[in-house]
């Protein structure tokens, strides 16, 4: 692939606020940075667990908790930097054949948050043809709103998956919007919210 | 050096025994990177149609899942060999910030009659890198011990959130033969 024109690129937040809207019963998992940010901006809510570090994890959270949630679909947002770092998680998420499970990677080409620096999809490499590699039963990338739009209610289903898709978003810092970032709290609310009590 | 047979012998029942204690500590999901050792304890737990098993291709995916899984309300455990220890640390993060409950079962290469020198600097290197990162130890020498031990580090885990670490002696698994 020849490097992205970025300036036809979406627009991270309102590409992250458009999947999220009308989320009904949706559990969600964010890499840290920029993703996890765009995550809390679209709306806190208790089925959010943010990571704030552990590189590499998201992905492979959002598979345990679909793994033990199988009646709640499951959404993972993360940048191309961090899935970059776990590639050996599409090949353990694709095996599980999690039904409920979506991996979504804001792709920006770039390592927003140390200065934007050109990741390896700015430099030839698809990921979402990767995870179509590695067995993923659906694997698209969205380049526009009404691709976004469309793609939406496949969030919501817990049959079909493992679900990839790549969003093709800008290469732009956009203002912080910071979630909690105490872990002890996060992992308690969101469990709360599943109906397990705090001990 | 001379082989003693009886120095070596494996018990063949401590799998049975570990498969035994993380049943009745209600775990529902074990992830993996193999090792010889838990060889037969992976094969329990496959044939176990109560727990998941999840297939890893390097260790510290196992911790990620654990974590997730436990925000879905399921136990898990982690097997992996002594060499693998070394690949987890920075995500062992994610269960000291969150105080994630964490149980791993290690098999130990490096430390007894051992026939591979690329195993022995993470053998080393094994319990000094876990306690760095908050991770308590607690050692098995003796197939005996195999199912307090995990009995024990179940409980303290998800009884009261914390990271454990059971180290499988190398002396208890018995000698890998190289020569066939």
């Amino acid at each position: 692939m020849a490097t992205a024109d970025r300036t036809t690129c979406l627009d991270r937040r309102e590409a992250v606020r458009e999947l999220l809207r009308d989320r009904g019963e949706l559990l969600v998992v964010s890499g840290l940075g920029s993703s996890s940010y765009d995550v809390f901006a679209a709306g806190d809510h208790d089925g959010n667990m943010y990571l704030w570090g552990a590189m590499g994890a998201a992905a492979l959270v959002g598979l345990g908790v679909a793994l033990a949630q199988r009646d709640r679909p499951v959404a993972v947002f993360t940048g191309d930097g961090e899935q970059l770092m776990a590639l050996g998680a599409l090949a353990t998420i694709a095996v599980q054949k999690p039904g409920n499970y979506t991996l979504i990677v804001l792709d920006n080409g770039r390592f927003a948050e140390t200065g934007m620096q050109r990741t390896h999809t700015d430099l030839g490499i698809d990921m979402h043809r990767m995870a179509a590699a590695a067995g993923f039963a659906a694997a698209v990338e969205l380049r526009d709103l009404s691709a976004v739009r469309s793609f939406r209610p496949q969030l919501s289903r817990l049959s079909g998956g493992p679900r990839f898709a790549t969003v093709k978003i800008a290469a732009e810092d956009k203002p912080r919007a910071l979630p909690p970032r105490d872990g002890v709290y996060l992992k308690n609310r969101f469990r709360h919210h599943l109906g397990f009590p705090v001990k | 050096m001379t082989s003693d047979a009886s120095a070596f012998a494996p018990d063949p029942a401590w799998p049975d025994q570990l498969h035994r204690a993380l049943r009745e500590a209600r775990i529902g999901c074990a992830s993996y990177v193999p090792d010889a050792g838990h060889a037969r304890l992976i094969e329990l737990l496959h044939d176990d149609a109560e727990v998941r098993t999840t297939v890893l291709t390097t260790e510290e995916e196992g911790i990620a899942v654990a974590a997730g899984a436990w925000l879905g309300g399921a136990r898990s455990v982690l097997l992996m060999q002594s060499s693998g220890v070394g690949n987890c640390i920075n995500m062992l993060s994610l269960i000291a910030t969150c105080r994630f409950p964490f149980l791993t079962l290690v098999t130990m290469r490096g430390e007894w009659a051992e026939f591979n020198p690329w195993q022995v600097p993470m053998s080393r290197a094994t319990e000094g890198a876990l306690e760095l990162m908050g991770v308590k130890i607690m050692r098995v020498e003796h197939a005996g011990d195999a199912y307090p031990t995990v009995q024990a580090a179940a409980a303290l885990a998800f009884d009261s959130d914390q990271a454990v670490a059971v180290l499988l002696a190398q002396r208890m698994l018995g000698q890998k033969q190289w020569v066939k």
